[in-house]
């Protein structure tokens, strides 16, 4: 078959750009196909990269020479480090970006990627082929671009609808049109297609809020960049505000919440429960009197304000009553109305964990397409389906997964493909259960090596990562076998046992409430560590007792995660499964005996029974 | 549960109630043998021992046992069998000392798994081998059944309850450290912590006194009103245990019996008689009937001779029942019932109760497997209990928020093989009902 591209990717969202930058960094021939090229890297939502588990995505990406953590760090204006007072571990790193500068910091990235080009038509339909799968993509305008494989990343737009009070408009998002020819090739294909919302605030105009009476909140100083390949933040800084509801926008509220999309009925579709509208908040937690909004600048000179907490689709005139009640914001102008929007998405258990549809080769999906919600989740989808997409074109068999054991992106590709979505699914740390291990902080030392050998890393990250995890053995050896008699650490002034047992400079390093200058006295070595070094030694002698428990755990979790289930498995004809695990597993069709663990009710009997089946099938741990 | 665990469980299987072959597996295998056995007996040799308490010194049976170095094991891990003189007693003691030298009961099927994981599976038979997971998933089940009716099963679901929202309250204040939240979060659950592992303490401490369990085989007498049950399980029993009335509908509740049939312990359960019940108590009954029935290792099937077959016990004839027609001195017994044919008694006239006397004491003695089997729950709650209270110690007095959430997530995983596993989504419930998060 002859195409003039390898991979083709629909979309040019957060999903999008990172995977067909992906796709074109392992060398394949990339079009990335998007209705305009002004909104390539829109934030349709709230303008911030990052948080808690979100974060950690984002360095993820970036740890796989991905383009979102740098392109945030190029348009950063206001970033904080969640978690601070908290252990390594769940630290998250966020920036509030600004929008236009984000837009021209991806557009940039993907501009001088070699191999990539950018059309701007909509796809409207998928040519397949029944021996081979997808062969070409089609788009508005009636052309036909042959393909190796097809990346579908179109967001909010499968059929989506907007609804503000009773009003509803046909749309993508705010100002676009939606995606209606995709969803019926969807249709046609099979797919099992569901009913999503999601929303978002109305934006207030910055110069009609009373900044002054509003308590302040400024971001870090200096501004910790997101990407490791950043040396650091150059933009001018802003600060937030932040007011609240009062018991008379409850009251607004409360009087018009038959006009509301949602409570009116006029929704079906599930909504996040981590980010309920206002309606939402009132009515399910009825006595509180206020709730926090955080005022953020969605731009350097952009006077667009984001007033985040306060999601709804109440009708545009009860929006302007419900901002006059709350403090600050009496004369604040309503530049855009929120809006609740509902949209197709596919239930992401018709895909194997390399994002691939079963049913369709050559066919990813990555994002909120997915039934995932947040830029960031999406980014993470995009990078993992691009790279599988390059492999597909290339004739190879995807397999570029990581494993929950390995990183976040492994954890959401495997919740995604193997239990679904009941909501629309945000990156938690919490369902992490390798959380001590997956940190923002060693994204690069847990993948960069294995971008590497996929081939998606380039040469100035690839010779930084060697550098920096040679110099961390080296530390890590030296902190393990350096070390001092507990009278000596007595005199430096740090308490410990005195016991007359030698400790390592790791196990000083683990003492509680230890004090770092009294450290560096007497390792004086300590002081000319880069900080990005010391800060591993430090999260290491953390938690390497907790880890050293977990170990055994997490061997046995690895060897059932690499004992795959072979697609064509019949759960029916396993013996010694009882009725109830046989729907259970044909209805999950679990990739691995690891993620048939996982499954909710699945009892350790079933997977012994499973375990004897597949090896009676030949098939064996690799 | 963990690899590195070493695990052990009953093994023997059916038709053996003399014999009980304990199996143990792991590398922790070879230094509790030692101490249990007083040394290694050769590899792959029969050798009679005298194992005793390992803190006592008391001698708790005389037994077989057999010692397989890994990887030339069943497992592949170094582990052993241990065969011991029957009797529930010395099952219970012999799991204790083996949970005392540092080993815990297995899962079901986690020794096949080992096996499985470690490549040793063309050992065995592989269809034999997907018998036994069938077999260890019965008895499972229905363990599992009884003790989700009992007040253990209350207990550990209270307390798993408390824990999860604990751990969401913890997590809460690590994923939404942005949100509006109360700012004591992780110091309510270090106390809730202390007081739950208070808890678990103390009835670890009861010595078991407050471990009402079920043991035994459980045989369940079911059939239409009037048929005769309470006259048979009063013959049996020998004892006026059910109120017997030519009333229909008197047994009310579920009247239980323990005999000792074979040297076996037996639970004789009499039924409130199965029909459609007119009034609320007589349908509870009923429904408890049946319940009783499902969990039941053995079922009795009472007819009348001198009555027509009624469809619901009808319903409960399947290939290992026990099927009766009752009040032959009024009727002669059918030739078959629901294709079975029925043992003929009386139990007025005590006609055939020698017979079925005999008949019961066979079904214990095959059923005695699965009766051992929950003996061992005793040591497996203990484990589970112990790790859990440790866990809990744990989270009290660690350093970090995250340190605290990953020692609740464990205590909540070790509670979780008693009560079931309980998922990230069940603790994010708890979070989205106890706080408004989102921004
Ligand atoms: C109103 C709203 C509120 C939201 N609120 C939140 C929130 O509060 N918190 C949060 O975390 N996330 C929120 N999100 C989600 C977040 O914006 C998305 O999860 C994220 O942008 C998804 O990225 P994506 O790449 O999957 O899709 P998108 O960013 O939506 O990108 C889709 C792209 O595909 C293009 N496209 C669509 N169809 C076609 C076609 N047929 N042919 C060619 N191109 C096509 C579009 O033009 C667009 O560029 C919200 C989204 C919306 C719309
Ligand atoms: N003739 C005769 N009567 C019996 C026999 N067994 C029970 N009965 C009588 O039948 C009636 C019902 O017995 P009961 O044990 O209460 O039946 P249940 O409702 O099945 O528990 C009582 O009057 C018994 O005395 C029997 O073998 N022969
Ligand atoms: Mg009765």
């Amino acid at each position: 078959m002859d195409f003039i591209f390898d991979v083709v990717v629909v979309g040019g969202g957060h999903a999008g750009c990172e995977a067909a930058a992906a796709a074109a960094r392992c060398g394949a021939r990339t079009l990335l196909l998007t209705h305009k090229v002004e909104t390539i890297g829109e934030m349709s939502c709230n303008p911030a990269i990052g948080g808690v588990g979100k974060g950690h995505l984002v360095r993820e990406v970036d740890a796989l020479d991905g383009i979102m953590a740098r392109a945030a760090d190029a348009a950063a204006i206001h970033v904080k480090m969640l978690n601070r007072s908290k252990g390594p571990a769940v630290r998250g790193p966020r920036a509030q970006a600004d929008r236009r500068l984000y837009r021209a910091a991806v557009r940039g990235l993907l501009e001088a990627q070699d191999g990539l080009t950018i059309l701007a038509a909509a796809a409207e339909g998928i040519e397949t082929a029944p021996d081979r799968g997808v062969v070409a993509v089609v788009t508005g305008d009636g052309r036909r671009i042959a393909c190796g494989a097809l990346v579908v990343t179109t967001g909010t737009f499968l059929r989506g609808e907007i609804h503000i009070g009773e009003t509803r408009i046909p749309a993508g998002r705010v100002g676009d049109a939606p995606a209606v020819g995709l969803a019926l090739a969807f249709e046609r294909l099979g797919l099992p297609l569901a009913r999503l919302k999601t929303g978002t605030p109305p934006r207030l105009d910055g110069r009609t809020i009373a900044w002054g009476e509003l308590e302040a909140q400024p971001g870090d100083d200096p501004p910790e960049p997101l990407s490791w390949m950043t040396e650091r933040i150059t933009n001018r800084q802003v600060v937030c505000g932040i007011t609240t509801t009062t018991p008379e926008t409850h009251a607004v509220i409360r009087a018009n919440l038959h006009h509301s999309a949602v409570y009116g009925g006029r929704i079906q579709g599930v909504g996040p429960r981590y980010c309920p509208s206002i309606e939402d908040k009132v009515v399910r937690f009825a006595d509180r009197e206020r709730h926090q909004v955080f005022l953020e600048p969605e731009g350097l000179d952009d006077d667009t304000v984001y007033p985040n907490g306060i999601s709804t689709s109440l009708p545009e005139d009860v929006q302007a009553a419900m901002i006059a009640s709350m403090p600050g914001l009496q004369r604040a102008r309503i530049v855009r109305p929120g809006y609740a929007i509902e949209y197709d998405h596919v239930d992401p258990r018709a895909l194997s964990p390399s994002l691939e549809v079963r049913a369709v080769p050559r066919l990813f999906l990555a994002g909120q397409i997915n039934g995932t919600t947040g830029y960031e989740e999406a980014a993470a989808q995009g990078l993992m389906a691009g790279l599988n997409a390059a492999q597909r074109a290339s004739g190879g068999a995807p397999d570029r997964v990581l494993t929950r054991g390995e990183a976040y992106i492994g954890v959401l590709a495997d919740d995604l493909t193997l239990h679904g979505v009941s909501e629309p699914y945000r990156m938690l740390t919490a369902r992490a259960e390798h959380r001590l291990v997956l940190r923002a902080d060693n994204a690069g030392l847990r993948l960069t090596g294995k971008g590497i050998a996929w081939g998606c890393v380039g040469p100035a990250r690839s010779a930084r990562h060697r550098a920096f995890a040679a110099a961390l053995a080296d530390a890590l050896a030296r902190a393990r076998s350096d070390g001092t008699t507990p009278a000596a650490l007595a005199a430096a002034g740090i308490a410990v046992n005195q016991d007359g047992k030698r400790r390592s400079v790791l196990e000083v390093l683990a003492l509680p409430g230890i004090d770092a200058p009294a450290v560096d006295g007497v390792f004086p070595w300590l002081r000319d560590l880069a900080p990005a070094l010391r800060a591993q030694l430090e999260a290491e002698a953390l938690y390497a007792p907790y880890l050293r428990r977990q170990e055994a755990e997490m061997r046995l979790l690895e060897r059932e995660e690499r004992m795959p289930i072979p697609d064509h498995l019949d759960f029916g004809a396993v013996p010694g499964l009882s009725s109830e695990m046989r729907q259970r597993l044909t209805a999950a069709r679990p990739a691995t005996l690891g993620s048939a663990g996982r499954l909710p009710g699945i009892t350790p009997a079933a997977i012994a029974a499973l375990a004897v089946a597949l090896r009676r099938d030949g098939v064996r741990s690799t | 549960m963990t690899a590195a665990d070493t695990i052990f469980a009953l093994a023997s299987g059916g038709g053996r109630g003399a014999i009980a072959v304990l199996r143990v597996s792991g590398a922790e295998s070879r230094g509790i043998i030692a101490r249990l056995a007083g040394g290694l007996p050769t590899a792959r040799m029969a050798s009679l021992r005298w194992l005793r308490d390992p803190t006592t010194g008391d001698a708790l049976d005389q037994a077989l046992v057999l010692w397989f170095p890994g990887p030339k094991s069943y497992t592949g891990e170094d582990s052993a069998e241990l065969h011991l003189h029957g009797g529930p007693a010395v099952i219970a003691a012999v799991g204790g000392a083996l949970a005392a030298l540092g080993a815990r009961p297995a899962e079901a099927g986690e020794f096949t798994r080992r096996a499985f994981l470690n490549g040793r599976l063309d050992l065995t038979a592989a269809e034999g081998i997907a018998d036994l997971i069938a077999a260890e998933t019965e008895a499972q089940r229905r363990q599992a059944l009884r003790q989700a009716d009992g007040a253990l099963a209350k207990l550990y679901g209270a307390w798993s309850e408390r824990l999860t929202r604990l751990l969401a309250h913890q997590e809460a204040a690590i994923e939404f450290a942005e949100d509006d939240l109360p700012t004591d979060l992780g110091d309510r659950a270090r106390d809730g912590a202390a007081t739950l592992r208070a808890e678990i303490v103390a009835h670890l401490a009861d010595g078991g006194r407050g471990e009402r369990l079920r043991e035994g085989v459980l045989v369940a007498i079911l059939g239409a009103p009037n048929a005769g049950k309470s006259s048979l399980l009063n013959a049996l029993a020998g004892r006026d245990a059910a109120i017997v009335s030519a009333r229909a509908g008197t047994t009310r509740d579920v009247v239980e019996v323990r005999l000792a049939l074979a040297g076996v312990p037996v639970t004789l359960a009499d039924t409130a008689g199965l029909r459609e019940a007119a009034d609320e108590i007589e349908q509870e009954g009923i429904r408890r009937a049946h319940r009783r029935a499902e969990e039941a290792d053995l079922v009795l099937a009472v007819f009348a001779a001198d009555t027509a077959p009624d469809a619901e016990t009808l319903a409960w004839v399947t290939p290992g029942a026990v099927v009766l027609a009752n009040k032959v001195d009024l009727a002669p017994a059918p030739g078959k019932i629901g294709g079975v044919a029925p043992l003929p008694v009386s139990a007025r006239t005590g006609a055939g109760l020698e017979a079925l006397r005999t008949r019961l004491e066979a079904e214990a003695r095959r059923l005695a497997g699965a009766a051992d089997a929950a003996v061992l729950t005793r040591p497996r709650h203990r484990a589970a209990l112990t790790e859990a209270s440790a866990w809990l110690a744990e989270a009290e007095t660690a350093l970090l928020p995250e340190l605290a959430s990953e020692a609740l997530r464990a205590a909540l995983r070790a509670l979780g093989r008693l009560t079931g596993r309980v998922g990230v989504e069940d603790v994010l419930d708890v979070i989205f009902r106890d706080f408004c998060i989102g921004k």
